[in-house]
């Protein structure tokens, strides 16, 4: 089970002066329960990209293949893989409008064409695996928090059931609490239910911390694709195009310039911790 | 006085029904009282919900106290008169870099503010070019500003507030929806200002790496100032803050985690540099 995308490009207002080629030639396996962290400058074509992946914009060529199946086959299921692989856009609490926290839950079951009472058995599981008290259900989500509100906004689509979860910037905004919440929601989501997690992020320190693999976009390309510690040894080149390393990769580089022997490679605090402690010893 | 006072700053948001009842009364400003010097970089901390973004807003009368005072420069900000000074005063950049750009032009768009309070014509080209060469966007200024980055677009907004030559700029967690790059090129801007311009800069976020060169560090909660100090007294009461929601740099983190396994590292690093050398006198 994978999604694959095969030499796909997606040109925005093709043949007009404001052309703009927003993904270039891009071939990416996303294998089933795999933690992903996408990153990239602004413009970079990340949001294209992700948009791509549910099916949401059509690639001009190339094609995406959901579990073997050709997306843009014209038997093909689009709607359903909506709900397969769901996406939370950025500040998805703008999003919300129902009169009731459960109410918005149920929207998208209910979509779905699911009844009434199994649209609402999915709110039901969906908010409590996000970690909403009862007690709020019934609640306009509009007296929440901003990091709840978001919550609210993510079992939106948790209740879809969807195999593939995409979240562009969950935590942008909220509070340093709310932020280490919602990331251990998701790899909880990841871990104990196998759901496959694209992240897309502008901390460099959240996805060394969370994820197993990162995509780098540039220009519309996939500039690195790898597992954390490998992507962030190209600081360098990270930085020429508009992104960075997590700090602990700086620190690592600046203590082996003062001769303190390092691993390079570490990228969060435990790795840090270990390697700073052993150079000591 | 200094150039912000506050004396039991009171903020209620009230909702109210079809009828025009009243519904429910939240408060998110509670008798806060609160000091800035002129010439000082402020950051504000708090949860999402503790009262940053409403205490922003008064400061820039954009709202007004339900109760208490708040004095801009000297001005109170409730009496109706002054309203128009305050905003001349102090300036605001909000989290949203798409939504405080409102001209096609960048250079227009930075005019749009002196230009709205009858400054003259050469002047007015004058200040747009002061302010877009003080945040290093005067090579972007025939730019359309949707051809431009967010951390180019928040330094756009921030040169349409400085046009107005203010006293004091309010950011709002300008930071919030940047990459690193912009995310860095924003803060160093402000930085800049305030050692440079002498500009007040009040600099509301969440992220604990932006706090550490301010002057002073205030942190809210439920509409009161329950903390304040110099980033490294107020990153050093780790507890407090993670009552508080809050959290302290990365570095802080490790070199505490360090010192715990056994390094005797000294007490107060919040940064890389002060981590690096440190460290690097211990192996000495």
């Amino acid at each position: 089970m994978s999604i694959i995308l095969d030499k796909v490009n997606y040109i925005y207002s093709p043949g007009t002066a404001y052309q703009v080629q927003a993904l270039n030639d891009i071939n990416l396996e996303i294998r089933d329960g795999q933690f992903i962290g996408v990153i990239g400058h602004t413009g970079s074509g990340k949001s294209t990209l992700i948009q791509h992946l549910n099916g949401l914009v059509k690639a001009t060529s190339g094609n995406i293949y959901f579990n073997g199946e050709d997306i843009y086959a014209e038997d093909f299921d689009l709607k359903g893989l909506r709900t397969r692989v769901g996406l939370v856009f950025q500040y998805p609490e703008h999003q919300l409008f129902e009169t009731t926290i459960f109410d918005d839950v149920c929207f998208g079951p209910k979509n779905q064409g699911l009844s009434k009472e199994k649209a609402g058995l999915r709110a039901f599981e969906a908010l409590r695996s996000v970690g909403l008290s009862e007690e709020v259900y019934y609640h306009s989500p509009f007296e929440l928090s901003g990091g709840q509100k978001r919550r609210v906004a993510i079992a939106g689509v948790l209740a879809m059931k969807p195999e593939v979860l995409i979240l562009d910037e969950p935590t942008a905004g909220l509070d340093p609490a709310g932020r280490d919440e919602i990331l251990r929601l998701l790899r909880e989501l990841h871990r104990e239910r196998g759901i496959t997690v694209i992240l897309v992020s502008h901390s460099m320190e959240d996805v060394a911390d969370y994820v197993e693999r990162i995509i780098v976009m540039n220009q519309g390309s996939v500039m690195l694709d790898d597992i954390p510690r490998e992507v962030f040894l190209h600081y360098r080149e990270l930085e020429a195009v508009g992104l960075a390393a997590p700090q602990v990769t700086y620190l690592m580089h600046e203590l082996r310039e003062r001769g303190l022997a390092v691993d390079t490679r570490a990228t969060t605090l435990a790795e840090a911790k270990d390697t700073i402690l052993k150079a000591f010893v | 006085m200094g150039i912000i006072k506050a004396r039991q700053l009171v903020h209620e948001y009230i909702r109210r029904d079809e009828e025009g009842n009243v519904e429910s009364i939240s408060t998110a400003l509670d008798h806060l009282n609160l000091d800035v010097e002129q010439g000082q970089f402020i950051a504000v901390l708090g949860h999402n919900g503790s009262g940053k973004s409403t205490l922003a807003k008064h400061i820039n009368a954009l709202l007004t106290p339900t109760e208490g005072t708040l004095w801009v420069d000297g001005l109170d900000v409730s009496d109706e008169e002054n309203v128009m000074t305050v905003r001349e005063n102090a300036g605001m950049v909000f989290q949203n870099p798409d939504n405080q750009i409102i001209a096609s032009v960048v250079e227009e768009d930075v005019a749009f503010g002196p230009e709205n309070i009858g400054v003259p014509t050469d002047e007015i080209w004058d200040r747009v070019e002061q302010s877009l060469r003080t945040v290093g966007m005067l090579k972007y200024r025939t730019y359309s500003p949707n051809k431009l980055s967010g951390g180019q677009k928040q330094r756009v907004a921030i040169a349409g507030v400085l046009a107005m030559q203010p006293k004091c700029i309010v950011l709002d967690e300008p930071t919030a929806m940047l990459d690193p790059t912009g995310r860095r090129d924003v803060i160093r801007t402000a930085l800049e200002l305030n050692r440079e311009k002498g500009v007040t800069i009040i600099l509301i976020t969440h992220y604990m790496e932006e706090v550490v060169e301010a002057d002073r560090v205030f942190v809210m909660d439920e509409g009161k100032l329950v903390m304040q100090g110099t980033p490294r007294e107020i990153f050093s009461r780790v507890e407090e803050l993670k009552h508080y929601r809050l959290g302290v740099p990365q570095m802080t983190l490790l070199a505490d985690e360090l010192r715990r396994a056994g390094l005797p590292l000294a007490g107060g690093i919040m940064t890389r540099e002060e981590l690096v050398e440190e460290l690097a006198k211990l192996r000495a």
